[in-house]
């Protein structure tokens, strides 16, 4: 019962942080058709921001200004790089990102070297929440859940309530009719990168002490993250939350189960070949490609 | 309709196709000769065998517009495959050597009977990441299973096996050479004459116009799964090459950044063209030697002409030779204006403080060890001194400020 429980909510937690990530890469997506293959080294600049700003101000500065400034940076990268390259189609651009996360790597590994770094979990979240079945459960975890959800129901919120959620709604299906209706659609996409980022950011934030900040972090979750989004469904919002539930889940599982945790790292691609084979758009796609 | 021109002898297309492979032969046999280093050996052979490999990658990118991200799957199936053919022939099996690539190829294409199915049950941007999921299974698998992949240590094996077959016993360095050129060289003539087979009509017909290529008869699917078969049995020969090359394959053969250099090469070699992977091969071992053994933040200068190429010449370096060659048969001399010298000036100026930047950046991580001195265009930077940080940030934006302007009066 222990057992079950603890894992339970770890697998939740790291879902929850795998939707984070999932959610503003298949935002971006949806919106502009772009395939971020640097999402993963958004998520890890988050992570190495917060490292050094919780250094000098504390992680709670870290908290609020790793993301903002990782969302600044996608927002430089959509306006001067990614517009460019616009023109030339979906692969392009897919290559574009995909030399980015090149480039972000080496320029981590030049600024922070090329070694963990020492990005330790704040004294006031340390030690266990609460004890259940005479088991403990790291006051950490529970925190991060709890951002996960405030930010993710904030984000539902923005979408379904306020007038920038509408016009953002509306632009994901008609982007032409809201550009003719006098809205500027490309900065809106601009401003929905950052958004992206800015969530990638935070779930490096909220992981780079979970797990460890190191230059590989962004290449093991990158992969896994594309996995989620491909057993979802590309472009659904629930079938990424779905998924990264699923697989957050299940590895958990796995990783804390003597009998299965040699296989651990490779339940997702599996999951995701069984996937392919039984429903190729994904659990909440839509038909055709 | 034109009167078609009278061609004969010398002129004729054909002949002049045949002279390019009689040149490509001459070229493969001599280079070793010109450079007659064992060092420039070893490099021709990897050179040789990345082309395989970048090629490969092309029939899928270039021809059928299919970006893969997993392309070391079918490379490094190869490789497993001719270091187990190897260590068979160590214990009795008859296998020459020589055929070792081929079969590894084979091996390769069963693999991709199954994971090419995958693979192609999407197209697009879901076939890219469904590549790269399939590649991370395959590395995570072989890290899991030492027996089979040999782990961390990886598998090692002794290319001297079996019978000396016309004095040749694929020992020394020349004789594996003369294998792989042979293999580069069948392989690139396969490889060119597949694209102008039915298969590779439809594939670039499905590419352009999935839709009216399936009402004309080409599934796409369909279509796709015989390029990545066509694609994953070339790879293989690569893999097996290699294997045979090293006598040793490990588990990161498998690795992401294995196929995203494959992938990067190609794009920077220009996928538009047939000769533009191996522009892009000759490149990514020279890269990888050379570039690595002057500077540490070799990775990043990769990854920033990665970026440049896919902004400023989508085409590769192949589509720049073409442009500039067009531009000297209509101009001769006159090949650059004024305002091309000048942007071409800012480029270099920009390029000269950007590499002083992160130069000054590596030394001043690595300042403990190395000091803070270093000697970079012919000047002494220091990185404790704040002058050399801001010099080299004000050459950079100078040449950006140049770059920019000439952008704004329309340049090339």
């Amino acid at each position: 019962m222990a057992f079950l429980s603890v894992t339970l909510l770890n697998g939740l937690s790291y879902g929850l942080l795998l939707f984070m990530l999932s959610a503003g890469l298949t935002l971006i997506f949806s919106m502009m058709g772009v395939l971020n293959f640097a999402h993963a080294s958004f998520y890890m600049l988050g992570a190495y921001l917060a490292y050094s700003i919780s250094a000098a101000w504390g992680f709670w500065v870290a908290l609020v200004t790793a993301p903002l400034l990782v969302a600044c940076l996608g927002v430089l990268v959509e306006r001067y790089l990614l517009r460019r390259v616009r023109s030339a189609g979906h692969l392009a651009e897919l290559l574009l990102t995909f030399g980015l996360s090149y480039v972000v790597l080496e320029l981590v590994q030049l600024v922070w070297g090329r070694g963990p770094v020492d990005y330790a979990v704040p004294a006031v979240l340390q030690g266990p929440m609460w004890t259940m079945f005479d088991a403990q459960f790291p006051k950490y975890r529970v925190f991060m859940m709890v951002i996960a959800l405030v930010v993710l129901a904030g984000l539902r919120w923005v979408f379904t309530r306020t007038r920038w959620g509408l016009l953002l709604q509306a632009a994901l299906t008609h982007p032409h009719m809201v550009q003719a209706l006098g809205h500027d659609v490309p900065s809106l996409f601009t401003k929905v990168f950052g958004l992206g980022c800015a969530l990638a950011a935070l779930a490096g934030v909220l992981a780079g002490n979970a797990f460890v900040t190191e230059p590989g972090m962004a290449t093991s979750i990158g992969a896994l993250v594309f996995v989620v989004v491909v057993v979802g469904g590309l472009g659904s919002l629930e079938g990424a939350f779905f998924a990264s539930i699923l697989i957050g889940l299940l590895q958990t599982f796995a990783a804390s189960s003597a009998a299965w945790n040699t296989w651990a790292p490779l339940l997702p691609y599996t999951l995701m070949v069984a996937i392919l084979v039984w429903r190729p758009r994904g659990l909440m796609g839509r038909r055709g490609d | 309709m034109t009167e078609p021109a009278i061609t004969t002898g010398l002129t004729t297309p054909a002949y002049r196709a045949r002279l390019w492979w009689l040149a490509y032969a001459l070229a493969l046999a001599l280079l070793p000769i010109a450079f007659g280093s064992s060092f420039a050996l070893t490099l021709l052979s990897q050179i040789g065998i990345a082309s395989i490999a970048c090629l490969s990658l092309n029939i899928l990118l270039g021809q059928g517009g299919m970006l893969s991200f997993g392309h070391a799957l079918y490379t490094g199936a190869g490789a497993y495959a001719a270091i187990h053919l190897l260590r068979l022939a160590s214990n009795g099996w008859a296998v020459p050597v020589s055929l070792m690539p081929a079969l590894a190829g084979v091996c390769s294409l069963l693999l991709a009977l199954l994971t090419g199915w995958l693979s192609t049950r999407r197209a697009g941007l879901s076939f890219a990441m469904i590549t790269l999921g399939l590649g991370e299974l395959a590395w995570t698998l072989a890290q899991r299973f030492p027996a089979v992949f040999g782990g961390e240590a990886g598998l090692t094996a002794n290319r001297v096996v079996g019978e000396v077959f016309l004095g040749l016993s694929f020992g020394p360095g020349t004789q594996v050479y003369g294998l792989i050129a042979v293999y580069a060289w069948v392989c690139t003539v396969l490889m060119f004459a597949f694209t102008r087979t039915p298969l590779a009509w439809g594939l670039r017909a499905v590419r352009e116009q999935p839709e009216r290529a399936g009402a004309l008869g080409f599934d796409p699917r369909n279509v796709r799964y015989r390029a990545v078969l066509v694609s994953a049995f070339f790879a293989g020969v690569a893999g097996g090459l290699a294997a045979l090359q090293f006598e040793i394959v490990t588990s990161e053969v498998f690795s992401v950044t294995r196929s995203g250099a494959y992938l990067l090469f190609t794009v920077v070699g220009g996928a538009g063209y047939f000769l533009g992977p191996m522009v892009g091969a000759v490149l990514m071992v020279l890269g990888s030697v050379w570039l690595s053994s002057i500077t540490g933040a070799w990775q990043l200068y990769l990854g920033l002409l990665f970026v440049a190429t896919v902004m400023l010449v989508p085409d590769g370096l192949s589509g720049l030779a073409v442009r500039l060659w067009q531009r000297w048969q209509a101009r001769g001399w006159r090949l650059l204006e004024p305002a091309d010298v000048l942007q071409i000036f800012a480029a270099l100026t920009m390029l000269m403080g950007l590499t002083a930047l992160v130069e000054m950046l590596y030394q001043f991580q690595l300042r403990s060890t190395m000091g803070s001195q270093l000697t970079l265009w012919g000047l002494t930077l220091n990185t404790s001194e704040p002058a050399s940080w801001v010099a080299c940030a004000l050459v950079s934006c100078t040449g950006l400020t140049i770059w920019r302007w000439c952008q704004r009066r329309g340049g090339t």
